[in-house]
């Protein structure tokens, strides 16, 4: 469990991190569409080193990001072999046991398989660069103008974040769970599947009385604090747009148009 | 079981920014049969040098030998099953790891998980209640049903009936009333007496440490400090207040009587009742003067 990296947050004081997170959403977001502008050597190109500049930005160390990629590795592995040996297109660079391999067809996974790595590559870059909480604040300021549709976005916004703010204790809770009744003899990774089935619930059904305890204890504490939601409520972080979040949206654009160019 | 660490290290998320070393150099050994009590402040270690006592976490550097396992860092140890019936953990507050429809059903599921028979378990639930002091009544009752110390003892008594040799308690009273600390303390104490359990007990209370164990542990950020008999801990009241330590006040109240008055008291004083016996020959003495 603790290799997997995805949705969590890497404390750094680098030029990404002090991104306002609109900037970084919406960097994301138009980045998952861009993606798929590209469709040869030199959009592909410039879509890689873009990737590589942030990742470079970031202070992330590559071998942390890489390590953290493994869990994910296979499925681009599967995504490049699906095409290498179903695509048909262009000239028969190899034949092997009665399996023909086009040259076209190593083109299109590397591309595809190249296109998955960098969208994943991005969204883990943001979350890793991004607190849980900088993300809902972003997220609530990004979607305040769907209030007028009467969409309750402020509570969905503090829905997420009190989701988000469990996560870790909800994880502390289920490893404290399982050690103690590891202690008690369960075996939670081998043995014949009724005994694991028992073995969940004497990890569950503790983990669910403390939950709903939990999840009470906390509406008491907002309801005795007078928490009435959203309307006029003022904010203790307060996301601010700087220049230099203005000067990454362009880059972003010039990226776009960059792309356009240059595809085929 | 004799228990002895040697060099152990512990790192947590080792190889990643996230790394932490929480335990390192650690040097200990543990005879059978004795009470020891591992004291620190808050983050010092003390909760990931116990889960070391039974391979729920093993060393990143080091050995530990546990009676006839020995767990080495870096190799994958299999036979924990029989390790962990032998050291028995309760955790802080144990009453969260409850999860079974009955008191009798849970009580039974540790022992059952070692392989004793269901028969067997059941016949000796009984017997495992009145250790803890529960009576007989809560047997059928869900443990949901019962009150915060009940299931405290519950959960106390389904660690228990596995029969360990080595019983490791992390804060057993947190939480709990004077009287229910008391007469859990004392309910640890006779086991250790009649069963020649070891007992390995992690506590913030200096006056608990003091009162039940033979031997103390200071650890500080993550490391062994300390280590010695009660009276010779406690001796040195300035060290365990600069270790951010709270002291007995037993001790303290020596210390202010005998600064005040400028007379020197045998022996450290534990208990209020050895700060009075003393206070006693001290009056005694100054009357015959």
């Amino acid at each position: 469990m603790n290799s997997m990296i995805i949705g969590k947050y890497v404390p750094g004081n680098s030029l990404i991190h002090r991104l306002d997170p609109r900037t970084k959403l919406l960097l994301m977001f138009i980045y998952v569409f861009i993606v798929f502008l590209a469709n040869n050597e030199w959009t592909y190109g410039v879509l890689t080193s873009f990737t590589c500049v942030l990742l470079f930005l970031s202070r992330i160390p590559p071998s942390f990001m890489i390590k953290g990629l493994k869990p994910v590795l296979w499925v681009i592995v599967f995504t490049f072999l699906l095409h290498v040996l179903l695509t048909k297109e262009g000239d028969v660079v190899f034949q092997w046991l009665g399996i023909e391999v086009y040259d076209k067809a190593i083109q299109q996974g590397a591309f595809i398989s190249l296109r998955f790595l960098l969208l994943i590559v991005v969204t883990t870059l943001v979350t890793l660069t991004t607190t849980p909480i900088e993300v809902t604040d972003g997220m609530e300021s990004l979607l305040s103008p769907l209030k007028k549709w009467g969409i309750p976005v402020h509570e969905l916004a503090l829905m997420m974040s009190i989701s988000l703010r469990f996560i870790p204790t909800l994880m502390e809770e289920t490893e404290k769970i399982m050690k103690a009744q590891m202690a008690r003899g369960v075996d939670f990774s081998s043995g014949p599947l009724s005994e694991r089935m028992k073995a969940m619930t004497a990890l569950l059904v503790p983990l669910f009385i403390s939950a709903f305890k939990r999840a009470e204890e906390l509406a008491v504490a907002m309801e005795v604090r007078g928490y009435r939601g959203g309307n006029g409520r003022t904010k203790w972080r307060e996301l601010t747009w700087r220049r230099i979040d203005t000067a990454f949206m362009l880059l972003l654009g010039l990226l776009a148009v960059l792309l356009w160019l240059l595809r085929s | 079981m004799d228990i002895v660490f040697r060099d152990v290290e512990h790192r947590y998320q080792i190889n990643t920014p996230f790394e932490k070393r929480a335990l390192y150099d650690i040097h200990m050994d543990i005879p059978n049969g004795s009470y020891v009590a591992v004291v620190g402040h808050t983050g010092s270690g003390k909760s990931t040098l116990l889960q070391h006592l039974n391979g729920l976490l093993q060393p990143t550097k080091g050995t530990i030998h546990l009676g006839n396992y020995t767990i080495t860092a870096g190799k994958k140890e299999k036979h924990l099953k029989l390790l962990r019936k032998k050291v028995g953990i309760v955790f802080q507050f144990p009453e969260h790891q409850l999860f079974e429809e009955t008191v009798e059903k849970d009580i039974c599921f540790g022992p059952i998980n070692f392989g004793m028979n269901a028969e067997e378990a059941k016949a000796r639930v009984g017997e495992w209640l009145a250790l803890v002091g529960l009576p007989e009544e809560v047997r059928h009752k869900s443990p949901f049903a019962l009150s915060g110390g009940q299931m405290r003892r519950v959960a106390i008594a389904g660690v228990l009936a596995m029969d360990p040799e080595v019983l490791v308690l992390d804060e057993p009273t947190a939480g709990l009333d004077p009287r229910g600390r008391k007469e859990m303390m004392d309910m640890f104490a006779k086991l250790q007496r009649q069963k020649h359990m070891t007992i390995v007990l992690v506590t913030h209370s200096m006056e608990e440490a003091a009162r039940y164990a033979d031997d103390i542990i200071v650890m500080h950020q993550g490391t062994i400090v300390r280590r010695g008999a009660p009276e010779h801990i406690f001796r040195h009241v300035d060290d365990l207040i600069s270790l951010g330590l709270d002291v007995p006040e037993p001790v303290l109240f020596q210390r202010a009587i005998e600064q005040k008055f400028g007379v020197q008291f045998h022996a450290p004083c534990l208990t209020m009742e050895d700060v009075i016996k003393n206070l006693q020959t001290l009056f005694t003495r100054v009357k015959s003067i």
